[in-house]
C-alpha cells in the first residue's frame, strides 16, 4: 500500500494568481491533494477569485482535495460572498 | 437564473449572467476595503467628475436633446463637488457611527451590487452621483441607463470606472449594459445575485423596480405645487421660480409645476414674471398650450416637450411669443384631468392659480399635491411662520422648500442644508420605502452592535427614621400649625395616641381621626381628605399598621393633589422608570407625613407601596410610587411591646419573607443585600425570643429595626413569587399575608435555588445567583454546609425550624381546608398568582403550571425541621453576628 503525500504550496500576498495556477498543475499531474497556505495573504484581488474558480473546477474534474490553509476571516468572507468556500477544505 | 426569466436568449443571459457575476466578485473583494482605502478612491473619482463636466454634459445634450449645456454641467459639478463634500468625512466603512453611553455602534455591510436604473432627464450627474456613492460604500453596481441617455451614460460610467480602478477599487467594480431591453432589466431586477435596485426614472421604471421583489429605492415624478402667499418677498419668489423652473429647462423632477399665488399680490406677481422674461398666456393660448403639450389620452406630459426650450415649445404650439422668453405661464381654474396643466410639466410651462384665500390657496395646494406628486417636493413663498407651518402640514412631500428655487433647493447643499442628492424618496405616497434625499446611508446595511448596558438602580428611603425605645420624642422636632393623627379604635384605646400627642410640639393643633384597622376603602380615605382639608393640615401622623398608614399615604396624595385619578395610578407597570402613568408633581396643598408603625412587619412606614379597596365597585387599588413615602419614620419599639403572640409571628415572617426575596431579586444591589441581609440575620436571632418573651425589650425592638431594614431592602428591590402566591392564597381563603406568606416560604426558596425552567431576563445580574445567594445568607447564619446546595438545604431547613417555633401550621391543609375545596381553587390561585406584579423580580420566572406545583407544595406542608436543627446545633457556637 502506498501513501501519496499532500503537494505543499505557500501562496505570497503578491503572487495569489500564479500560486493558484501552480496548484492547478499539480492537480493535472496526478497529485492527490493540494494544500495552499494562505497565511501571508492579507487581501485578495478579482483575478484570484477567477484563479481559484478554476483551481475548483479543476479540482471536481480530478475528483481531488484543495486544502486552503491560514485563510484569514476577511478574505473567508470574500469567498462565502463569492459562493467559493464550497470546493474547498479550509483549515487553520 | 431568476425565477420567472423573461424571453431571454442564452447566449443574452450567459452575458448577463456574467456581468452580474463580475460585479459579484468585485463586491466580494471590496469588502476587505478600509475607510481610508476607499476615500483614496474617491477623491479623484470627483475630481475626474468635475474635470469632465462640461464634456458629460454636451454628450447628454447631444444624445438626448433635452435640457441646457450649462445647467448639465452645473449639475454635473453639484453631482461631483458637493456630494464630496457632504461625504468625505463621513465614516462608511466599519463603525459608522457610536453611541458610548448606549452602549450601541452602528457598523456598516455593503449591500453587494446595485442595479442602477438612470434617466434620460438627469443622465450624467445621476451616474456621477451613484458612482461616488457606491465606491464610498464598498458596492458594485451595474448601470441600466435609460436608451436614449445610453452613450453619455456609459462615458460617465467609463471614466468614474477607470479613475476608481486606477486609485485601487476592484475590476468589475462598475459595468454599464450597453444597449439593453425591458427585458434585460427584469432580468437583472430579479436575479438573486442583485442586493439592491436604485431606480431614478418614470413611473414605469420605479414600479417595476418595486414590482421585482427585490429591496429598492424607487425615484419616480412629482407634481410640485408652489404657493405664493401675499407676505412673501415677490421679487425674490420670482426670480427663484424663473431660476428653478428654467434650470435645465425644468428637467428636474422636483421643479415648480402649480403657483397658487394670493388674490391680492397676483396681478403684480404675473406682471413681475412678464418683466422678468415669462409669457402669460391668454386664455386661449392657456387651453391650446394644454391640449398640446399634455396628451389628452393619458393626462401625461407629451416625452416630445420635455426639456425643451419655452420659445421651442411656444412656436411648436402656435403661440406668439418674444425671441427670448423664458418661460410660458398659463393660468388655470382647477386642478385634475380637466384642467390639463395642472399636471407634472417637465419643460418651462407654470400653471398659475388666483386663491381667494390662505384656505383655498392651501386646498389647491393640497390637489397639486395629490395629483401625481405625493411625497415628492413642495414649495412655499412666505415670511409668515403660520402659513408655512400649516402648509408642512397639509402638503405630503419628502422636501417641503421654504423660500428658495424648487430644484435646485430639492437638490440640496445650495439654498439650504439638507443632504445633496439625485435621488429623491418620495415616501409611501410615492410608493418609496423613504422620504429622504436619497444618500450614503441609503447604500448601506447597517448593523447595530448593541453592548449589554446595565440600567440604573436606586435607592430610595425616607428622609428621616427615627428608631430604638422612646423615638416618638422626635415628634418635637416637627411643628405644625395643624396636625391631623390617623389611627385606629384599638390604638387610641390603650393610650398611644396620648403618647403622641405628648412628645408634639406644644400649642399644635391636633385632630385625631379614627380609622378601622383592614385595608382601607375608598371612602375612609375621602372621609380623610375632608377632614385634612377642613382643619388645613399641614402635618399627618400615621399611627398604627399597614393598613393606617396606607390609608394616610393615600389622604395625603388626594389632599395635595385632588385630581389624582387612583384607578389610573394604579395602572400595572414593567420598570417604574418607564412607567406610563405619572403620579402628580403639582400640589394645591401641602404636608408632611409621619409614620409611626405599630406592628414589626409590613414596613409600610419606609414603603413607597399603599393599598386600597373600593368595596362598591369591587376593586382593590395597589399604588406604588416614591412619592408615597412617608417623609418620616418612627421605629419605636414601644408601640409594638404588646403585640400579640400571633400577630408577632406573622408580621415577623412577612419581615423575613420581604428580605429574603429582596434578597434574590433582580432588582437587588449592594445597597439592597446589605439591608436585607441584616434583616434576616435580626429575624433569625430576635423573633423566637420577641415570640416567647413579648416583654423583651430587646428583642422587640431588633424585630423592630428588622421590619423597617427589610422594607428599605423590597422598597428598592421588590419581593418575589412568594408574595405573588400569598396575595393570591391568602385573599381566596382569607388568611393573614404573613401567615400565607409563610406557608410558601419553605418552598419557594427551594424552587428559586433549584435551576430554572425559564430564566428571568435580568441585564443587571451576569448569571443566575439565586441558590449563591441563598448559600451566602445560610453562611450569615453560620448553618453550615460544604456546598452550595447544602447550604440551601440547611436554610430551608432552619426556616422550617423557626416556623415551627412560632407555630405556624405546617400546611394549608392544616388550616382545614380540604383537598377537594383547595383543587377547585387551584386553577384561579395560579392564574391570580401569574397576575399579580410581585413576581415580576422574582429571579426565577414562574411557568404557571410551576405556580401550581408551589401551590400544592405548600397544601402538603413542609418537611420536619430535622436536618435544620442539626445543622444549627452544629454550628451554634459559630454563628457569626453581622
Amino acid at each position: 500500500m502506498t501513501t501519496t503525500l499532500p503537494v505543499w504550496l505557500k501562496v505570497d500576498e503578491g503572487r495569489v494568481v500564479e500560486a493558484l495556477q501552480e496548484a492547478g498543475q499539480k492537480l493535472v499531474q496526478g497529485a492527490g491533494e493540494v494544500v495552499l497556505d494562505f497565511s501571508a495573504v492579507h487581501r485578495i484581488a478579482p483575478s484570484a477569485l477567477l484563479a481559484m474558480e478554476e483551481l475548483a473546477d479543476r479540482a471536481a474534474k480530478n475528483a481531488t482535495k484543495v486544502v486552503l490553509r491560514g485563510v484569514n476571516v476577511d478574505i473567508y468572507k470574500v469567498l462565502k460572498l463569492a459562493r467559493l468556500t464550497a470546493p474547498f477544505l479550509f483549515v487553520d | 437564473m431568476p425565477k420567472s426569466a423573461p424571453s431571454l436568449d442564452e447566449e443574452r443571459i450567459a452575458a448577463l449572467e456574467k456581468l452580474v457575476s463580475q460585479a459579484r466578485t468585485a463586491a466580494a473583494v471590496f469588502t476587505q476595503y478600509s475607510q481610508e482605502d476607499v476615500d483614496r478612491i474617491v477623491k479623484p473619482m470627483v475630481l475626474a467628475g468635475l474635470k469632465q463636466a462640461q464634456y458629460l454634459a454636451r454628450l447628454a445634450i447631444e444624445e438626448t436633446k433635452i435640457g441646457v449645456l450649462e445647467d448639465k454641467a452645473i449639475k454635473n459639478m453639484v453631482a461631483t463637488e458637493f456630494v464630496y463634500n457632504y461625504v468625505k468625512d463621513k465614516r462608511t466603512v466599519g463603525a459608522i457611527r457610536e453611541f458610548p453611553e448606549r452602549g450601541l455602534v452602528e457598523v456598516a455591510e455593503p449591500i453587494g451590487v446595485i442595479l442602477s436604473l438612470t434617466p434620460i432627464t438627469n443622465p450624467t450627474s445621476t451616474v456621477l452621483f451613484k458612482c461616488i456613492m457606491a465606491i464610498k460604500t464598498r458596492n458594485a453596481v451595474i448601470f441600466s441607463p435609460h436608451p436614449g441617455a445610453w452613450r453619455c451614460c456609459a462615458e460617465a460610467v467609463r471614466i468614474m470606472y477607470e479613475t476608481a480602478v486606477e486609485h485601487g477599487a476592484p475590476e468589475g467594480v462598475f459595468t454599464c449594459l450597453e444597449s439593453h431591453t425591458l427585458e434585460d432589466n427584469t432580468f437583472l431586477m430579479q436575479h438573486k445575485d442583485i442586493g439592491l435596485i436604485d431606480a431614478t426614472g418614470g413611473p414605469g421604471v420605479v414600479k417595476a423596480a418595486y414590482s421585482s421583489g427585490k429591496p429598492a429605492l424607487g425615484v419616480g415624478p412629482g407634481n410640485t405645487p408652489v404657493y405664493v402667499e401675499k407676505s412673501a418677498d415677490l421679487d425674490m419668489a420670482v426670480v427663484d421660480i424663473i431660476t428653478s423652473k428654467t434650470f435645465d429647462n425644468g428637467t428636474i423632477c422636483a421643479s415648480e409645476q402649480t403657483v397658487v399665488i394670493d388674490d391680492e399680490i397676483y396681478d403684480r406677481v404675473l406682471q413681475k414674471f412678464a418683466g422678468l422674461g415669462a409669457h402669460i398666456c391668454n386664455e386661449s393660448e392657456a387651453e391650446l398650450l394644454g391640449r398640446t403639450v399634455i396628451d389628452p389620452a393619458t393626462g401625461f406630459m407629451q416625452p416630445t416637450a420635455v426639456g425643451q426650450k419655452a420659445s421651442r415649445i411656444a412656436r411648436f404650439v402656435g403661440i406668439s411669443v418674444k425671441p427670448k422668453t423664458k418661460l410660458l405661464i398659463a393660468p388655470i381654474q382647477g386642478v385634475g384631468r380637466e384642467h390639463p396643466l395642472s399636471v407634472e410639466k417637465l419643460f418651462p410651462v407654470l400653471a398659475v392659480y388666483r386663491a381667494k384665500s390662505v384656505d383655498e390657496a392651501l386646498k389647491v395646494c393640497v390637489d397639486v399635491n395629490h395629483s401625481g406628486g405625493l411625497g415628492h417636493t413642495a414649495v412655499v413663498f412666505s415670511n409668515n411662520d403660520d402659513v408655512i407651518q400649516k402648509f408642512s402640514e397639509v402638503i405630503n412631500a419628502g422636501r417641503i422648500i421654504v423660500n428658495s428655487p424648487g430644484s435646485i433647493g430639492a437638490l440640496g447643499g445650495v439654498y439650504n442644508d439638507m443632504v445633496p442628492t439625485f435621488s429623491f424618496g418620495c415616501g409611501t405616497g410615492g410608493g418609496n420605502s423613504t422620504t429622504d434625499n436619497v444618500n450614503v446611508y441609503h447604500y448601506l446595511n447597517i448593523k447595530r452592535v448593541a453592548r449589554r448596558t446595565q440600567s440604573h438602580m436606586w435607592f430610595r428611603v425616607p428622609n428621616q427614621i427615627y428608631f430604638n425605645m422612646n423615638a416618638v420624642e422626635n415628634l418635637r422636632n416637627f411643628p405644625s400649625r395643624s396636625t391631623l393623627i390617623i389611627t385606629n379604635p384599638a390604638l387610641e384605646q390603650i393610650g398611644h395616641v396620648d403618647i403622641v400627642r405628648r412628645y408634639l410640639p406644644p400649642q399644635t393643633p391636633v385632630r385625631i381621626s379614627v380609622v378601622p384597622d383592614t385595608e382601607p376603602d375608598i371612602k375612609i380615605i375621602i372621609q380623610g381628605v375632608e377632614a385634612l382639608n377642613f382643619y388645613k393640615a399641614d402635618q399627618i401622623i400615621a399611627l398604627g399598621g399597614g393598613s393606617v398608614i396606607d390609608a394616610a399615604k393615600i389622604m395625603k396624595l388626594k389632599y395635595e393633589s385632588p385630581e389624582a385619578d387612583l384607578e389610573e395610578l394604579a395602572t400595572p407597570f414593567l420598570d417604574i422608570r418607564k412607567r406610563v402613568v405619572q403620579y402628580p408633581t403639582e400640589k394645591i396643598n401641602q404636608a408632611r407625613l409621619i409614620a409611626i408603625s405599630t406592628t414589626s412587619g409590613t414596613g409600610s412606614e419606609v414603603t413607597p407601596f399603599a393599598v386600597m379597596t373600593d368595596k362598591q365597585r369591587g376593586l382593590k387599588v395597589t399604588l406604588a410610587d416614591y412619592s408615597l413615602t412617608p417623609d418620616v419614620a418612627i421605629v419605636d419599639p414601644q408601640f409594638v411591646m404588646s403585640m400579640p403572640k400571633g400577630l408577632t409571628a406573622d408580621t415577623g415572617i412577612d419581615c423575613l419573607t420581604h428580605a429574603l426575596e429582596a434578597g434574590v431579586s433582580i432588582f437587588a444591589s449592594p445597597y439592597t443585600d446589605s439591608n436585607a441581609m441584616q434583616a434576616i440575620r435580626l429575624v433569625f436571632r430576635y423573633l423566637p425570643t420577641a415570640y416567647e418573651h413579648p416583654q423583651n425589650e430587646e428583642a422587640r425592638n431588633m424585630m423592630h429595626n428588622a421590619a423597617c431594614i427589610a422594607a428599605i431592602a423590597f422598597s428598592n428591590a421588590s419581593v418575589g413569587v412568594n408574595h405573588a402566591l400569598a396575595h393570591a392564597f391568602g385573599a381566596r381563603f382569607g388568611v393573614a399575608h404573613g401567615r400565607a406568606n409563610a406557608l410558601m416560604l419553605p418552598h419557594v426558596i427551594a424552587y428559586n435555588a433549584s435551576v430554572p425552567t425559564k430564566f428571568m431576563p435580568s441585564p443587571n445580574q451576569r448569571a443566575y445567583v439565586a441558590h449563591k445567594k441563598y448559600a451566602m445568607i445560610a453562611d450569615l447564619l453560620g448553618l453550615g454546609g460544604g456546598t452550595i446546595e447544602e447550604k440551601v438545604q440547611r436554610l430551608v431547613a432552619v426556616t422550617e425550624q423557626l416556623l415551627d417555633q412560632l407555630n405556624v401550621p405546617r400546611s394549608i391543609a392544616e388550616l382545614g381546608i380540604s383537598k377537594e375545596e383547595f383543587e377547585q381553587a387551584i386553577p384561579d390561585l395560579a392564574k391570580t398568582a401569574f397576575d399579580d406584579p410581585s413576581w415580576r423580580s422574582n429571579p426565577r420566572m414562574p411557568l404557571v403550571s410551576e405556580l401550581v406545583e408551589l401551590l400544592w407544595s405548600a397544601y402538603r406542608g413542609r418537611g420536619d425541621g430535622k436536618a435544620a436543627s442539626a445543622a444549627r446545633e452544629k454550628k451554634a457556637d459559630e454563628t457569626v453576628c453581622v
